[in-house]
């Protein structure tokens, strides 16, 4: 009743295999388009942007990213966290080397310089599978840590081995370094997310994504049926290696600023994005950004709750953060495998019968 | 005999040491694998959390003081007593057992017929609810384990290897920890226990005969949720070794969870079902990082051990999926 095609009718094949094919959808995503690019900015300020929006906007791109290669091509990796770093020292070295080129060419580039490592560490995949390719890119986590913690030439020789975003500007306002307005970070990587979760969905929904998806579900089936797995997975391995250093590479230029390549990049970064998209839904667009979400706001809820309304100490809250993370992995596995994104489909089709029962 | 040579054999023996407590961490992987077809992540921290227990009980620690402290405003810590290491160890087990009892009846008895990858996934769960649960439970401050195991240098050693160093001055015989020794007579011990278990005894074979194939197993009356319950334990009480040797030597703390890490190359060097392959594996790592990173490491900046195993595995993966001992069952994509 709240949520129904009938009445919505197609005259054109475009028509109909747009990405939102039925007007109630697509109403609801310009409405979101709208809210968050012309309200939200005027709402924010400095705690919430830092706290919420920006984790949210940046980890939701890294877990596009995971999505299309753990959801979609069935490739699991645990090197997240080792080719984020990727995207954040290209881009500090893109910055630091040509300060005049505009900052988003900067986060692109490098998102192009993780893509180019990611298919280096899919090479592995075309042999191996499952858990054993899991093993083999925790070697690209470690030893991309070691490179950039080691090589003084990635971090331009600095005292600390820190790397320090530099001030740089899109239209006169300022998007890294000190002097940010909560709005201006928050805009500059909504166009990115943007941009990237409109690539990623069309992608997955055309002929590459069910190549991928032939692959995720029975390899040999796909290479009988005129699928090449070398393409196939290397091209999941670029695409999804791309977002997430694009991911990287914001994580440290807009959202941190200062950033220690073993702290920042450690494998528990790896799996906070692989969690995001066990939550959210595997092989679902709109399950990499609830599992962002979800898994974003669940520490800052439990930290007020906790020890803002309870008064508990904060590292009694982390480790509860540990134990809530770990039990809803299990339940989600347990009972939804398709994760938030299932849920949500479900909620449709009851909303869309709401209130007969069939 | 030149200084370095003698330095590099005392690498060596060092890299051997450290290679049998990676075993002692692989060894646990291998029997859930063995037995159940999971590929446990969590096994680390599980010998974190036997580890924290162990310590807990032997200080009389109160457990969840912080939380009771937290929610109620008193101000618990310890009850007074201190428990003997043996019985504290028993009880320990007996937690393990608990643990095991409760991860197949909640978790795994619902994950029947998953594909693995879920499975690894839901064992990264598992992993992060047991941390969470252990630093709840007992705190997380570095705590020091000692249940008695001797440590230092052992001077006999140093004594009784000197002349080889045929009249070298700077040579006054090879250090070899006591604590490094003592984890592999452990070890050693360990793996013929095992052995001698999963051979002789009628629960070992039932073990086995699952291992090989549930259908079958069930067939013959085997209960497969005995078996698995079992065989966590089992995994438990490995743990519990790992976690009081690594205790010992680095004291009780979270980076133990890290060395599950590192047992994961080490299994794909031996191969995911082989026990002797854990412990090829982990010697052939153990010493392999340490000299690589005796040798190479100086000129590419050192901390190589960080990373080294992995790409090793990673190479030899290429090569070899199914491990120096492993059963080939690996599909070949």
């Amino acid at each position: 009743m709240f949520y129904r095609e009938a009445g919505d009718y197609k005259t054109s094949y475009a028509a109909d295999s747009q990405t939102f094919p039925i007007k109630f959808d697509r109403y609801r995503y310009y409405f979101v388009l709208l809210f968050a690019f012309a309200a939200v900015p005027l709402l924010i300020n400095d705690y919430w942007v830092n706290a919420i929006f920006l984790p949210f906007l940046i980890y939701s791109i890294a877990a596009i990213g995971l999505n299309i290669l753990v959801g979609y091509c069935g490739q699991v990796s645990l090197g997240t966290g080792g080719f984020m770093a990727v995207g954040a020292y290209a881009c500090y070295k893109l910055m630091t080397s040509f300060p005049e080129v505009n900052i988003l060419f900067h986060v692109l580039l490098a998102g192009g310089v993780t893509a180019c490592v990611g298919v280096l560490f899919g090479l592995p995949s075309l042999r191996i599978k499952g858990f054993y390719l899991a093993v083999a890119t925790l070697a690209a986590q470690f030893f991309l840590v070691w490179l950039f913690n080691r090589v003084p030439w990635f971090y331009n020789y600095s005292a600390s081995g820190q790397i320090n975003a530099p001030e740089r500007t899109i239209f006169g306002q300022a998007v890294t370094g000190a002097q940010t307005q909560a709005w201006a970070t928050y805009l500059f990587c909504l166009v990115i997310l943007a941009f990237c979760a409109v690539i990623a969905r069309n992608l997955t929904r055309g002929s590459i994504g069910r190549k991928w998806m032939a692959i995720r579900d029975m390899d040999i089936a796909a290479e009988i049926i005129g699928v090449d797995p070398l393409k196939a997975k290397l091209s999941a391995f670029a695409v999804s290696s791309f977002f997430i250093g694009i991911a990287g590479a914001l994580f440290f230029a807009v959202y941190l600023g200062a950033v220690e390549v073993g702290e920042a990049f450690s494998i528990q970064k790896s799996f906070l994005v692989l969690f995001m998209i066990i939550i959210g839904g595997l092989g679902s667009i709109f399950g990499s950004f609830a599992g962002a979400a979800f898994l974003v706001l669940l520490p800052v809820l439990l930290k007020n709750l906790l020890v803002g309304v309870l008064g508990w100490p904060t590292d009694l809250a982390a480790h509860f953060e540990f134990l809530i993370i770990g039990a809803l992995i299990i339940t989600f596995l347990i009972a939804e495998p398709h994760g938030l994104a299932q849920l949500w489909r479900v909620a449709k089709e009851k909303l869309r019968l709401w209130p007969f029962p069939h | 005999m030149s200084d370095n040579i003698i330095f590099g054999i005392e690498v060596l023996m060092n890299g051997l040491m450290a290679g049998v407590l990676y075993a002692l961490v692989a060894l646990g992987f291998v029997l859930i694998y063995k037995a159940s077809g999971i590929f446990n992540y969590a096994q680390g921290v599980m010998a974190l959390f036997s580890a924290l227990t162990l310590v807990g009980i032997m200080q009389g620690q109160v457990p969840f003081a912080h939380l009771i402290n937290a929610a109620l405003g008193t101000d618990l810590h310890h009850f007074g007593w201190h428990v003997p290491a043996v019985l504290a160890i028993l009880l320990t087990m007996a937690i393990m057992v608990l643990l095991a009892f409760c991860v197949q009846k909640f978790v795994f008895r619902h994950l029947v017929n998953q594909e693995p990858i879920i499975l690894f996934m839901a064992t990264i769960g598992l992993a992060y609810f047991l941390e969470g649960f252990g630093d709840l439970m007992w705190g997380s401050e570095i705590k020091k384990m000692s249940v008695g195991l001797p440590q230092g240098g052992s001077f006999w050693i140093e004594e009784n290897t000197q002349w080889m160093g045929l009249g070298n001055e700077n040579f006054f015989g090879f250090f070899l920890d006591k604590l490094d020794l003592v984890a592999t007579v452990i070890a050693i011990v360990l793996v013929v226990v095992l052995v001698l278990f999963s051979q002789y005894t009628k629960q070992g074979r039932a073990m086995r005969a699952v291992a090989d194939d549930h259908q079958a197993a069930l067939s013959v009356g085997i209960s497969l949720n005995f078996i698995w319950v079992m065989v966590w334990s089992v995994a438990g009480f490995v743990a519990l070794v790992a976690g009081i040797v690594w205790g010992t030597k680095s004291g009780v703390q979270f980076s133990l969870s890290l060395i599950a890490l590192k047992a994961l190359p080490v299994l794909m060097l031996g191969g995911f079902t082989s026990i002797p392959g854990a412990i090829v594996g982990g010697l052939i790592i153990g010493v392999g990082e340490k000299l690589f990173e005796f040798s190479i490491g100086p000129m590419v900046g050192g901390a190589t051990e960080n990373w080294f195993a992995y790409v090793l595995a990673l190479l030899f993966l290429v090569f070899r999926p199914q491990g120096l001992f492993g059963e080939k069952i690996i599909e070949r994509v």
